[in-house]
């Protein structure tokens, strides 16, 4: 009782003074909502059950560290993709830098300016998803995002979407602290795909909300980047319909501490839902957390999560991952695969796979490995004549490939394939 | 070409000996047979030239064309030309096939100071090389051998060496596990990369092999030596004796 009454005390010290950004009537509750179950949670801390294994302490400071900005040649992502482009520069929105925002198929606003209007649809996704998703775990960095929030965008697809819309978040200010917020309806049959890249600011509090409509079908890939000492904590609620589809992989690049949670419901019959993730990270300062709950609560529908990290010179990789089917949800298929590559001793990989079954009629599978870079292929490449270094990054690559071929669009994987094989490249 | 001289190896881990002294020297242009029981150290021979961990060498040299093998990476002994077909191909899940031949052909030319082969002309020379070992499209695109039966591994190493163009090539039981026609398919291979200036080591149980694979000089190894050393008659007498007889006559 007197640890859960510090954490409460600590968390009324930590929000002592905060203000909530104005806009209309049903925005303003939300956020208040939202900051009141902060107030009910508490923010957490590395004592947390759900936070074993990843200390939150630096993300629920006042003060963000300051994170300096990382110096090589890689340019930015996805250059030759026809997509829109909406640039956040250490979390705000710039839009000199960013495309047109009319777009056929899609109606996209800046969330502020979606938050004066008095009747909006964004009012039944805004905080709502993230209110629902915080059962039966709670999420108080989730609800503290949505209460502070101070830009992002609203996107509406009523039908397919002509180009990919691109989130890039760039990070020029060392000492940047920047929570965004981005919702995404996608309406019955439309059909979107979302990129989202760059490492965004010194520390990163990102939230994504998506609603799918019958049939809607909603594509992922995100990058998250690169410098070294950044800080994410990001989280993903979506509720998906009858025979929708959802599908999001993330590739992460280094980082001090990122923690990306992703928390999906199943709601309508014949539907899927993919989440996918790739890390490498190096250094005994590479923290890498990925926390990923699976909803299932309709008939036949199938779920996958495919999650692979390389590790390296006592960096950690952590995997949380559940599946819970309810009671009703017969005939699901669904699918967990936690693994790790640990290039040397000193590195870890902490997994955690969960699966709770309340029906009879489903087929669920799920493991987790942890290993070392297999010593006889590793052999028999150089005895072709490959040498170690190329031997080990290609062995480092295909432990990676079944992650990657979770994405869909073939050039999108290709590129970042290359990019994986310059980072191997340049941390060998 | 290759010259071994009183080599001794014992494993790393445990202090057991397992070869004790062999001698050995490969002219240019020759194919030599080694036979002998399971377990008198075959492999282990071919592992040591070609670098393989989990060995210590005791005694003894190894050289390639005059370069101490033994002091170098597995890697630079394949640039230097050395080939070992294993007896057990390895698989690799998640690496292309053709991805792994092209890896590998490159990083020797390179290693050699070699122009790149660009990627049209290496598809041409696979396929057309391919071709000859009945190794089709679908084999090339997947994993490294993954889900290849056994003589399938067995002509993807043949393939391998036909696009290394190694000058020493070590074939560890290489008939092992193929039935008829993929020996012969395998054999063609083989003799196909016969010239002057390559050299073969075939180790086999078996006098078929032979019949395609026509040895100079065959020898008989037991617990980790060479102890006989003929002409191709030698195959024969292990085909129709076994080497019951062989071994008690130099014991
Ligand atoms: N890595 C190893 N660990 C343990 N024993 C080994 C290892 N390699 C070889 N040996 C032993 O060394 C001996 C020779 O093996 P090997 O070279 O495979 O013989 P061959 O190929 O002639 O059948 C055998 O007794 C075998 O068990
Ligand atoms: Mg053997």
């Amino acid at each position: 009782m007197a640890l859960a009454q510090m954490k409460l005390d600590a968390t009324e010290a930590r929000l002592a003074g905060v203000t909530l950004p104005d806009g209309a009537v049903w925005a303003r509750d939300a956020r208040a909502a939202a900051l009141e179950r902060v107030r009910q949670m508490g923010l957490p801390t590395k004592r947390d059950e759900y936070w074993r294994y990843t200390d939150p302490s630096s993300l629920t400071a006042a003060e963000a560290p300051t994170a300096a900005l990382l110096e090589n040649d890689e340019g930015p992502l996805f250059e030759d993709v026809d997509r829109v482009r909406i640039v956040f520069v250490d979390g705000v929105f710039d839009p000199a830098a960013s495309d047109d925002l009319s777009t056929e198929g899609v109606e996209i606003e800046r969330l502020a300016d979606a938050m004066q209007v008095d009747i909006h649809w964004a009012k039944d996704i805004y905080g709502v998803l993230e209110a629902r998703g915080q059962k039966p775990v709670e999420r108080p960095l989730a609800a503290l995002n949505t209460a502070l929030a101070t830009d992002g965008v609203v996107i509406r697809a009523t039908g397919k979407v002509s180009k990919p819309i691109n989130f890039i978040y760039l990070h020029n200010d060392v000492a940047s602290d920047a929570v965004l917020h981005n919702v995404v309806k996608v309406e019955a049959d439309a059909e979107i795909t979302l990129l989202e890249t760059g490492p965004a600011a010194a520390r990163f509090s990102k939230q994504l909300e998506v609603e799918l409509g019958e049939g809607a079908v909603f594509n992922h890939v995100r990058a998250q980047g690169r410098d070294h000492e950044r800080r994410a904590v990001t989280h993903c609620f979506a509720r998906i319909a009858e025979n929708s589809s959802f599908k999001s992989f993330t590739l992460t690049f280094n980082g001090v501490l990122t923690r990306n949670e992703c928390v999906l419901e199943i709601v309508g019959d014949n539907a899927v839902a993919h989440v996918a993730g790739a890390c490498v990270g190096d250094g005994k300062d590479f923290h890498h957390d990925d926390t990923v709950f699976v909803t299932h609560d309709a008939v036949n529908c199938e779920s996958r999560q495919v999650f692979k990290k390389v590790l390296r010179n006592g960096a950690t990789g952590v995997f949380q991952g559940k599946i819970l089917v309810k009671e009703g949800a017969q005939k699901t298929d669904g699918y967990q695969i936690s693994q790790s590559l640990l290039l040397d001793d000193d590195s870890q990989f902490l997994a955690k796979p969960e699966l709770e079954i309340y029906a009879d009629d489903v087929a669920c599978s799920h493991g987790s490995t942890s290993g070392a870079i297999d010593e006889t292929a590793l052999f028999y490449l150089r005895s072709r004549g490959v040498s170690m270094t190329d031997a080990r990054n290609l062995l480092t690559l295909s432990f990676l490939a079944e992650a990657l071929e979770e994405i869909a669009d073939e050039a999108l994987a290709e590129e970042l394939r290359d990019r994986l094989e310059r980072w191997l490249a340049r941390h060998s | 070409m290759l010259e071994i001289k009183d080599l001794k190896v014992k494993l790393e881990e445990e202090d057991k000996q397992i070869l004790k002294g062999v001698d050995l020297k490969i002219e240019p242009g020759t194919v030599h047979a080694i036979m002998g029981p399971n377990g008198s150290g075959k492999s282990t021979l071919s592992y040591v030239l070609s670098g393989r961990d989990g060995y210590e060498v005791t005694g003894g040299t190894a050289a390639l064309e005059g370069a101490d093998l033994l002091d170098m990476e597995p890697e630079d002994r394949a640039a230097a030309g050395l080939f070992l077909a294993f007896q057990y191909p390895v698989e690799i899940p998640g690496v292309g096939n053709m991805t792994f031949l092209r890896t590998a052909v490159n990083a020797q030319r390179k290693a050699r100071g070699e122009e790149e082969l660009s990627a049209g002309d290496f598809l041409k020379i696979v396929r057309e090389k391919a071709k000859s070992l009945q190794i089709d499209a679908d084999m090339l695109k997947r994993p490294v051998n993954v889900g290849f039966s056994g003589g399938e591994k067995k002509r993807n190493e043949i393939l391998q060496m036909a696009m290394l163009e190694p000058k020493m090539c070590i074939l560890d039981e290489t008939d092992s596990g193929l039935d008829v026609d993929a020996m012969k398919l395998v054999s063609e291979g083989v003799n196909a990369l016969r010239s002057e200036g390559r050299s073969f080591l075939v180790i086999t149980h078996y006098q078929r092999l032979l019949d395609h694979i026509k040895p100079d000089v065959v020898h008989i190894m037991a617990d980790g030596k060479i102890v006989k050393s003929g002409g191709p008659e030698l195959a024969l007498e292990v085909e129709n004796n076994g080497y019951a007889d062989i071994l008690a006559e130099v014991a």
